[in-house]
């Protein structure tokens, strides 16, 4: 051995390079909750990154069992609680289609134009975090203001600014108020323009797209083996929307396009095109707003159900287009007030399986990325 | 010092009974207080407008509750960072950890001494000025290595680790886009740079002017001094919302206002510089600062600096709450690929130019051929 030989092995006896195991959560500002990742890392490149989900597990499928249908209500607003509406409408769908309850056709379009701006808003949260994470502070604080606004006609909905337990079995806890569809309207129009000041402020940032481009590629195929639904779905091309594909309530009534990547700054499936569907879904939510608040008819809201009944015994599934996915509820009916059997599907718990996949050999600024790129929600994730 | 020590005992005769080196060491000692006053006062004032600024950019308040539109909310912070609890890691190193902030605050703190506040007004006028910033605000990165390795912290580890190639890279770029302005002084003092920039209705004198090549080298210079000081799109080293907080993780109470406040002070260093080499230091038009009676020449040029400088401190706060943060391969490869060459091409710019027109700017060109 020579001289430099033994110098360079002194060296690396003497400091030994192994990977590093890094506890990323489940406290870290990026893991939008408390996710936490392990991380083993060659320096800054992952190589491989273990997500490791349920610290915020709080058995709300067994709670579930043990309450009335009308009882579990509220629990559904704290599933995803960024939008508790579309969580909200989806347990009261799948109830009613257990129980066979007809609801009147006023409390459907109020339910749609509730979830659908739920859904702005969701976006508006999933859009500002993630810039936040990229290290634009100020877009997020712009979309928090978005979000106010949408928050105060909730209010004046429901009383609630974020959990909401507005849908009722049957229809929904109120009517509008009076002046409600006004300024809907109102906001609708303030926040349209508001999408293409965004897009000049961040979107189409050079830097904003360099560091989101080609990063952690779902190809369809993948996507779909992958069950990933929702907007991390159409990110990667597959043009597939519960609302249009398997509609719900009076969704076949309204026009809406079926927003996906198209790889307009990398390949198809990367982390900017899952970002760009949720900004170009945002539209797309207020034009079915628009048409839902032209074409709301009079009439009741809430059918009249007993606040105790008892559905044959039976079982379904009904899953709708939450913000952040499929959300499904499948619930076995034993022929007593609760269900024997609740079990909830959520976008953001199957968007972890692919977490692992994507994330081998980037950086560490990736695996944030990632992490505000298939938009979890830590709650839906552990339930 | 020596000779503002001679001049005091002039002037004060019954001050000729101290000897001479006691006097000389009471000026540095009072000097180095009043440079250090303004330092932290720049510093929390800084934290004020910082806030406040990202404030108005964010569409929201920013501190308003202490004293008059929340002035004195910067004194309020202080107060708690100092009564706070001073925490040091079980297992971290700690002789490194205590001198880790020392070596960052004093990087950034003396580099205010050769910074030329006004006619007549520095610290000191070293000979070796510009290159005195550069090589004292290097103990910056020490300090800021020393951190993250004593934390014992993963996170403050990545950290360090990024902060000393981010600040040792761009020290590269930072020199050589500052050089320009020595060519054209042919003095590395930054008084003498400053000094280099009069005339001409006292804006077109200014280097930015001088040539195309210089105008370019400023935008160089604040792109690679803005990634320097880790500020945003290059405040990896303490990237919040990836590194939790970098390597200050760990600190709590005076040790990381320490580090706060070096922040503050670099971000002043960069702008005064930027001023300094650039922007005519104290230079205005129509007043010329070093003909006027000294005590207001003196304080007409002190107001004109830090005009210029706060304004170029607020431009680096604009562009902080403005853009996102850059990943760190693309980091390195900016500072290596593309501004370390852009500089030296630049560098050779200035040189032909100088050489080509002997020494000549545009405008004093187009002042020559109008006839004036």
């Amino acid at each position: 051995m020579s001289a430099v030989d033994a110098k360079a092995q002194a060296r690396t006896e003497a400091l030994p390079t192994t990977e590093m195991t890094i506890n990323m959560g489940p406290q870290h500002p990026s893991t939008h909750g408390v996710l936490r990742v392990e991380l083993r890392t060659d320096g800054e490149v992952v190589s491989n990154a273990r997500p490791d989900v349920g610290y915020l597990h709080r058995g709300l499928e067994k709670i579930g069992e043990r309450l009335t249908y009308a009882q579990f209500m509220p629990f559904t607003d704290r599933l995803d609680y960024l939008a508790g509406m579309n969580c909200n409408c989806a347990y009261a769908w799948a109830v009613e289609k257990l129980a066979n309850i007809e609801v009147p056709e006023r409390a459907e379009y109020i339910r749609v134009i509730v979830c659908e701006l739920n859904r702005i808003s969701s976006h508006l949260i999933s859009f500002g975090s993630f810039t936040a994470d990229m290290g634009a502070f100020t877009p997020f604080l712009y979309s928090i203001r978005e979000r106010e606004r949408v928050n105060d006609l909730f209010e004046d909905i429901c009383g609630n600014r974020l959990t909401y337990n507005y849908a009722r079995i049957g229809g929904v806890s109120g009517d509008l108020p009076p002046d409600f569809i006004e300024k809907t309207k109102e906001f609708l129009d303030y926040f349209e323009p508001k999408i293409d000041e965004y897009n000049e402020l961040i979107s189409y940032n050079k830097i904003f797209v360099n560091r989101l481009a080609n990063i952690a590629v779902v190809s369809a195929a993948e996507a779909v083996a992958y069950g990933l639904t929702g907007p991390n779905l159409r990110g990667s091309g597959v043009a597939f929307d519960l609302r249009r594909d398997e509609p719900y309530s009076v969704y076949p009534k309204l026009d809406f396009k079926v927003c996906v990547g198209t790889g307009e700054r990398g390949k198809l499936g990367d982390c900017f095109d899952r970002y760009m569907v949720r900004i170009n879904e945002m539209r797309e939510s207020i034009k079915i707003v628009r048409q839902a608040i032209a074409q709301i008819p009079e009439g009741p809201v809430l059918a009249k159900v007993p606040r105790l009944f008892k559905p044959a015994a039976a079982e379904v599934y009904v899953r709708t287009e939450c913000p952040r996915g499929e959300t499904g509820f499948y619930l076995v009916s034993d022929g007593t007030v609760n269900p024997y059997r609740l079990k909830i599907r959520t976008g953001s718990f199957v968007s972890m399986n692919i977490f692992e996949p994507i994330t081998k050999g980037l950086m560490i600024a990736d695996i944030v990325a990632v992490i505000g790129s298939l938009d979890i929600i830590l709650p839906e994730i552990d339930r | 010092m020596e000779t503002l020590a001679i001049s005091l005992v002039k002037a004060v005769p019954v001050l000729s009974a101290v000897p001479l080196w006691t006097m000389t060491l009471f000026v540095m000692v009072a000097v180095a207080v009043v440079v250090l006053a303004f330092a932290l006062t720049f510093e929390g004032v800084g934290s004020y407008m910082l806030r406040k600024v990202a404030g108005d950019i964010q569409a929201r308040i920013g501190p308003n509750r202490v004293g008059p539109y929340g002035i004195l909310q910067f004194l309020a912070d202080g107060v708690k960072l100092i009564l706070k609890e001073d925490i040091i890691p079980a297992k971290a190193d700690r002789f490194l950890f205590k001198l880790a902030p020392y070596f960052v605050f004093v990087g950034s703190f003396a580099a205010f001494v050769v910074v030329p506040f006004g006619v007549g007004l520095i610290a000191s006028d070293l000979n070796i000025g510009v290159y005195y910033v550069m090589a004292i605000t290097s103990l910056v990165v020490i300090g800021v290595m020393l951190a993250g390795w004593a934390s014992n912290n993963k996170w403050a580890l990545l950290g360090g680790m990024r902060a000393a190639a981010q600040i040792v890279s761009y020290e590269v770029p930072v020199g050589m886009a500052l050089m320009p302005a020595v060519l054209i002084a042919g003095s590395l003092s930054l008084q003498d740079i400053v000094r280099s920039q009069s005339g001409l209705f006292g804006v077109f004198g200014w280097n930015l002017f001088h040539n195309p090549f210089t105008f370019f080298s400023f935008l160089l210079y604040f792109t690679a001094a803005q990634a320097e000081t880790n500020q945003t799109p290059f405040d990896l080293p303490e990237a919040e919302s990836e590194l939790v907080s970098g390597y200050n993780v760990e600190y709590s109470g005076i040790r990381f206002a320490m580090f706060f406040m070096a922040e503050f002070g670099d971000m002043f260093v960069v702008a005064a510089l930027a001023t300094a080499c650039f922007l005519g230091g104290w230079n205005i038009p129509y007043f010329n600062a070093a003909t006027l009676p000294p005590l207001w020449g003196n304080l007409l040029s002190l107001c004109v600096f830090l005009g210029k400088a706060l304004a170029m401190v607020l431009l680096m706060m604009w562009v902080r709450w403005t853009l996102p943060r850059l990943r760190v391969d693309q980091l390195m490869r900016m500072a290596w690929k593309y501004l370390i060459p852009l500089t030296f091409f630049n560098l050779l710019g200035v040189s032909l130019w100088l050489l080509l027109f002997n020494g000549r700017g545009i405008p004093q060109m187009i002042a020559a051929v109008i006839g004036r």
